[in-house]
């Protein structure tokens, strides 16, 4: 007698194409690919014919708020919600309080996520206290097996800053991930610089302030040979830069927040703080490039930026709310969407899966610590981390009803297309059907 | 387009909000001002008072002290001779850390039926119109947004003018005398939320509306602005029947955006050699409180075309109409953008 899962008839998503086929897993990683063949006692069989099997989903850009901020979402609670989401792995932004900017605060969040329902990498703070200033020990944390560095909430700031990380960084085989905004022109704003903002009478943040630095750390890094990579980019001429700086063959890549492809700065015209997040939704012509830049592969990633705030501090007067919006639990479906009429299955999992596991060095071919690999192809061998999609399942958002301990999703109410049904992490199955196993 | 209400004017501010005056159509305008005309009459009389809203609270409650626009205000609800409860924000659990929203629901059970709000933050007043949907609530200003009484109180002191110029009245006028009127609005317009009332107040009545300011001090973008740019003072005040004065906002860092004020009031200040110039038939406003000296020259302020004490005082029949509107106009209509 067996304990086998058997995923049956389903749409196997590879890096090059699809097939039909089961998967059977056993022991945490995958034993059969094809034709499995029959069950037997004590397998578990389930029909996913017409869903899409594909590895799971990465998150570059998750915020779990432990420590310090534990009332609006905690590693197991992030964790719960990524599982809901399709996610088998995500990577823990660093700006707890205190910051992830050293090896006790990191392995803290390494030993509380590796009790997680999925895999939590770290990314840990490039300056000590993302104060900007003096690096991190990046090389103890890359030994600990952290692999992206930021200071994400901000950027670096100088530009000398910058390039000593980098230049310490290059030889590390680690990535230094950028929030790209310029405070000197960013500070104080609170919404996108434009039209919009005047007539609201809303301190801007301009979309300069985001494409200097853009600019700025891509010279950075043709200078260093250090890899940077771009965390939600949101303006169309950000997107140009990357785009040009990849045409160079130039250690660049870049993600994209999903509210910056379905959201504009429209839907902040009554003040509602759940809209306000850094960088601040652009125009519709932002949105418009930036989805049509998902197709072309000039976006490596889709990541969340999931930031959970508690409820009095979004029920704030605009300016004093706090910036960010939750993201794990819809992002798959607004994904898919976003991708049009036919969706391109190898795209879709180029963009949640293989992309940010190449980027987070989460796949097999990667030197991991105390992770399993993800991104991978399916084949007979690899660690069991898998989603199941149903592109026909459609369900509405309902906020009090989110494994997040926050509510500040922008979508409350809206439909949505398309869902992760199952999520198996290491061969188990820990979420099916919007319910936590 | 109408970005704040997705283009749903609101036609008739009986019974509802005054949030904003960019959503307000020519005859919601208009019925303020006539209605504030009938009010006049009563700031003359020996007692000062009507019973229209006896028996209403209206609660003030200033996040950000201005005893101009809180006196009116409650000057105004008082000759209604409804009862005012004044929140003094010093002394109350605001400064306990008690949220706007609370604060709210508070004033909601002690039985308030409007609130008049001054906040330093751009959408409060949204944000407790949300929060308390059974309230009515007016805006005093908030943030860099909108001023909408101050707004309409200026278009109301220039019809006040230009009927009497005319030889009829305010509301035999109509909206008549805004039509081919051209509105200048001059100074720290960035920052102003009188300017961004004015701005729309005007456009709505018909009036041609240009701005002018040093760069650092125009909006980032006007694009949807019902307004042009004017690049050089001396000819937009050759060019303007109206010229609306705005006060530097130091305590928004308007200082830092010009080289200095003295180059400011070369460039951009209202001064007696400009005034000499300005054609016999033009009217000057402004808001208060003026920086003599800086954006307007102290012997202009209290020159015969000055409008400015007329402004304060119409400040009081203004807010009356508003209230009288807002509690008494009409069954309460819901404002809600859900």
């Amino acid at each position: 007698m067996s304990n086998d899962i058997i995923l049956r008839n389903g749409t196997l998503v590879g890096s090059e194409g699809t097939t039909k086929g089961d998967l059977r897993i056993r022991g945490g990683r995958i034993v059969g690919r094809g034709d499995v063949g029959a069950s037997s006692d004590g397998d578990q069989e389930f029909d996913v014919s017409g869903c899409l099997v594909g590895p799971g989903f990465v998150d570059l850009h998750t915020h779990l708020r432990e420590p310090g901020r534990e009332e609006a979402e905690t590693i197991a609670s992030g964790a719960m919600a990524a599982a809901l989401g399709g996610f088998t792995a995500i990577v823990a932004m660093p700006n707890t309080e205190p910051a992830l900017d050293n090896v006790i605060t990191v392995s803290y969040v390494l030993a509380k996520g590796a009790e997680a329902v999925v895999d939590v990498a770290v990314a840990a703070a490039i300056t000590v206290g993302r104060a900007g200033e003096h690096l991190t020990a990046m090389s103890d944390l890359a030994a600990l097996g952290v692999r992206l560095f930021t200071d994400d909430g901000s950027g670096v700031q100088s530009a000398a800053v910058m390039r000593r990380a980098m230049s310490y960084a290059a030889p590390l085989g680690i990535t230094l991930a950028q929030h790209c905004e310029d405070e000197s022109l960013a500070a104080g704003g609170v919404m996108n610089e434009g039209a919009l903002s005047s007539q609201l009478g809303l301190a801007g943040r301009p979309a300069v302030a985001e494409e200097l630095m853009v600019m700025r750390d891509i010279e950075l890094s043709r200078l260093t040979k250090c890899p940077v990579h771009f965390l939600h980019l949101s303006t169309a001429r950000s997107v140009a830069l990357v785009a040009a700086a990849k045409a160079e063959g130039l250690l660049v890549t870049c993600e994209i927040a999903p509210h910056h492809f379905t959201l504009d700065e429209s839907s902040l015209a009554h003040y509602d703080t759940q809209f306000k997040v850094h960088p601040p939704l652009r125009t519709a012509s932002d949105v418009a490039a930036l989805r049509s830049a998902m197709t072309t592969g000039i976006i490596d990633a889709v990541a969340t930026d999931h930031a959970p705030h508690a409820s009095e501090l979004k029920d704030l007067p605009f300016d004093q709310a706090p910036a960010g919006m939750l993201g794990l639990e819809q992002v798959a479906s607004l994904t898919w969407e976003a991708l049009g009429e036919n969706p391109d299955p190898v795209r879709f999992f180029a963009l949640l899966s293989r992309g940010p596991a190449r980027i987070a060095q989460l796949r097999d071919e990667d030197s991991r610590v105390g992770l399993s690999a993800h991104g991978g192809e399916l084949t007979v061998g690899d660690d069991a981390n898998i989603v199941v999609f149903d592109p026909r399942m459609s369900y509405v958002v309902d906020r009090a009803a989110l494994a997040s301990r926050a509510h500040n999703t922008p979508y409350h109410g809206r439909a949505m297309h398309g869902r992760a049904v199952m999520t198996l992490v290491r061969g188990t199955l820990v979420a099916r059907n919007g319910e936590l196993q | 387009m109408d970005w704040e209400t997705g283009g749903e004017m609101i036609s008739s501010i009986a019974g509802g909000n005054l949030l904003n005056i960019d959503d307000l159509t020519r005859e919601a305008i208009i019925e303020v001002l006539d209605t504030a005309e009938s009010f006049l009459e009563v700031s003359t009389r020996a007692i000062k008072k009507v019973p229209t809203l006896k028996g209403r609270v209206v609660a003030s409650l200033f996040y950000e002290e201005s005893t101009r626009t809180r006196l009116s205000f409650e000057t105004a609800a008082k000759r209604l001779s409804a009862d005012v409860i004044s929140l003094a924000v010093a002394a109350s659990s605001v400064k306990k850390g008690e949220s706007l929203r609370d604060t709210a629901s508070t004033i909601e059970a002690l039985g308030v039926d409007a609130v008049v709000i001054r906040h330093q933050s751009s959408g409060a007043p949204h944000h407790v119109a949300a929060a308390l949907p059974g309230i009515r609530i007016i805006n005093a200003g908030d943030g860099q947004h909108q001023h909408p009484t101050q707004g309409l109180l200026d278009v109301f002191t220039l019809r006040q003018a230009l009927s009497s110029r005319a030889g009829t009245t305010g509301s035999e006028s109509g909206a008549e005398l805004f039509k081919n009127l051209k509105v200048l609005i001059v100074g720290d317009i960035r920052h102003s939320r009188v300017a961004r009332s004015d701005a729309w107040a005007y456009a709505t009545l018909g009036s041609t509306v240009r701005i002018c300011a040093p760069g650092t001090l125009l909006p980032d973008d006007v694009s949807t602005w019902p307004v042009e740019v004017m690049k050089n003072f001396d000819e937009a005040l050759e060019w303007a029947d109206v010229v609306g004065l705005l006060r530097l906002q130091n305590e928004r860092g308007s200082g830092t955006l010009v080289p200095s004020l003295a180059e400011f009031t070369r460039s951009h200040g209202l001064t007696q050699e400009r005034h000499r110039r300005l054609a016999p038939h033009v009217l000057i406003t402004h808001p208060g409180p003026m920086n003599r000296g800086v954006e307007i020259d102290s012997l202009v302020a209290d020159a015969g075309n000055a409008l400015i004490s007329q402004q304060v005082a119409n400040g009081v029949p203004v807010r009356m109409a508003v209230l009288y509107l807002a509690l008494a106009g009409g069954e309460p209509k819901g404002y809600s953008h859900e």
